[in-house]
């Protein structure tokens, strides 16, 4: 027996975990690769930013956060991988603790919360950028050491397959929280504060543990990230174009609805794609794309794809009902 | 069993509520009622706990909460409405009343369960499905006091449910709202309705200008002299008594 929303997420990851049977090409397993880190760190945001309606822009610094703690762990200190992974994740938990104890305290809401996420993620990158810890400008390069204690496989479907993992779980976890008393308070405060507090949540708690669930996850995508260029730096870690990316797959894909994200990020970065192929080697034409499908999507369809399919869904199905 | 003694709170030189004391009987339904401006819907924000009053305490069952953030308060089982209601207008109607209901009832089942429960009480089980935001005015109200109603309260602060209703519709809610009382939730209402106050309430204080200036039965509330230069100006209590003097012979035909 299978609970309410789990059907498409197990049936999404199988169809992408059989695509090495039929696909051998190196370059779609990059890409896929990187749609699926971009969606994990995406998902992070959509837990928060989605479902708790607490839009961050400031999102890197979650990524940054896990992608330095697991590099520095290794290169430094030569921790395990997956311990460093473990310890990454935590640093993102906690830094999303700190963030959000200091931001919704306070109550920052709307703009002037993702204000101050912007300010915090650009903070790191300017310490990363000139701290010893960090590598400076030079940045961090892991090891090149492939097996599986360390985290490295030289087989690029292999990879795949583990960030796939990673975005199943975040896939199962954000849909055991939808259906759960917490994803139903996180819901209310989206909605609306006061009503939520008149019926007994306590918003403060709610929010930080979202923000912390939500620094988890993308600081995950941020250790694959790693795991798998096996170099970081300032810029990369801790960059707008990371932010940018977490917050547009789900707003493409469906903001607050599970498979948003991963849908969103497949969406852009497909399209991406299929721009650079056609047009060349134009710089920047991707982003011409996604700002594009961005105001397309806004225009005509501010509940995202997925909200699309299901408003045409229910129009189908209350039509041919009637 | 709700208690409020010598509440006042200012909002800089305002005195929107200056120095008001209420009680409220386990069981009862008590009304609040009082000119435009006079500090009604403040004195509630104070009891649920929105605004922290600048004196006075705020007890239930003899235990101080003045110092209680409201959602610890809808654990100690104060709830309340909003006169401005607050649906959440991206979910349903049912989903809106779970959240209330999640206050109790952690399991989720549990939970959609009681909420279905709630909407039968209010009659609102033909719109679960509905979006709280394609509700009319009514329907809204109703979703108010419904999900209120599913934190289980032990008191429910009533904040103008009836205003924008047409008389029907008003008709059509005062047997719910008795019968919530009747279930055994205290009512604490801020009410304009006469029809409705005078109908359900058992005892009625009247707050003007911030200050608790009558308290007692519906109809010896409306015949207090003080209440009545409250609504309609000093002197008009004289007047309208002369007035229906000469009109008819006596004061209360």
């Amino acid at each position: 027996m299978i609970g309410r929303g789990y059907l498409p997420i197990i049936l999404v990851t199988l169809v992408i975990a059989l695509t090495p049977l039929v696909i051998s090409s190196n370059s779609f397993f990059n890409f896929t690769v990187l749609v699926l880190i971009i969606a994990l760190a995406a998902q992070g945001w959509n837990l928060l930013g989605g479902i708790g309606g607490q839009t961050s822009f400031g999102h890197a610094m979650f990524f940054g956060i896990g992608a330095y703690t697991a590099s520095i762990l290794q290169t430094h200190l030569g921790v395990n991988a997956w311990i460093s992974l473990v310890a990454a994740i935590a640093a993102g938990a906690l830094a999303g603790l700190i963030v959000g104890f200091l931001s919704f305290r306070a109550g920052l809401r709307g703009s002037y919360f993702a204000l101050v996420t912007l300010a915090f993620a650009e903070l790191l990158r300017v310490l990363a950028n000139a701290s010893e810890l960090t590598g400076g400008a030079a940045g961090l390069l892991l090891k090149l050491d492939p097996g599986f204690a360390n985290m490295q496989f030289s087989s690029r479907p292999t990879f795949m397959l583990l960030a796939l993992a990673f975005v199943f779980v975040s896939l199962v976890i954000t849909q055991k929280i939808v259906n759960s008393r917490f994803g139903a308070h996180l819901v209310a405060v989206r909605e609306n504060e006061d009503a939520a507090k008149a019926l007994g949540v306590d918003v403060l708690t709610v929010k930080l543990k979202a923000i912390s669930l939500s620094g988890a996850m993308t600081a995950a995508a941020g250790v694959l990230y790693v795991q798998y260029f096996l170099y970081i730096d300032s810029g990369i870690a801790f960059g707008i174009w990371i932010s940018i990316e977490a917050l547009l797959a789900p707003m493409i894909g469906g903001r607050g609805m599970v498979l948003g994200p991963l849908i969103g990020a497949f969406t852009l970065h497909g399209l991406g794609e299929v721009t650079k192929s056609f047009a060349g080697r134009v710089p920047g034409i991707d982003l011409m794309v996604f700002a594009v499908v961005l105001i397309v999507v806004i225009a005509f369809a501010s509940s995202g794809i997925l909200g699309l399919i299901r408003k045409l869904a229910d129009r189908f199905s209350s039509k041919g009902g009637a | 069993m709700l208690q409020v003694r010598n509440a006042t709170m200012r909002f800089g030189g305002l005195v929107a509520v200056n120095n008001a004391s209420l009680d409220v009987k386990e069981g009862s339904i008590t009304g609040l009622i009082g000119p435009n401006g006079a500090g009604k819907t403040t004195l509630f924000a104070v009891i649920a706990g929105f605004l922290k009053p600048t004196e006075g305490a705020i007890s239930l069952y003899g235990k101080d909460i003045t110092a209680e953030q409201p959602h610890k308060r809808a654990v100690s089982g104060i709830a309340r409405t909003f006169q401005i209601v607050q649906p959440f207008a991206g979910l349903n109607v049912h989903e809106n009343i779970t959240v209330g209901a999640y206050l109790r009832h952690a399991r989720p089942s549990d939970a959609v369960e009681k909420a279905r429960e709630v909407a039968h009480q209010v009659g609102l089980e033909k719109d679960l499905e509905k979006s709280a935001a394609s509700l009319t005015v009514a329907g809204r109200k109703r979703l108010e006091l419904a999900r209120a109603l599913a934190t289980e309260p032990k008191i429910l602060l009533l904040d103008e449910v009836l205003a924008g209703l047409n008389p029907s519709e008003i008709r059509d809610i005062i047997p719910v709202i008795r019968s919530i009382r009747d279930s055994g939730v205290t009512i604490l209402m801020i009410e304009h309705v006469m029809q409705a106050v005078m109908n359900l309430c058992e005892h009625v204080y009247v707050l003007a200008q911030g200050k608790m200036i009558a308290e007692g039965t519906p109809a010896a509330v409306c015949n207090d002299p003080a209440v009545i230069e409250a609504y309609l100006g000093k002197g008009s209590a004289e007047r309208i008594a002369r007035q229906s003097a000469e009109n008819t012979g006596g004061p209360n035909a």
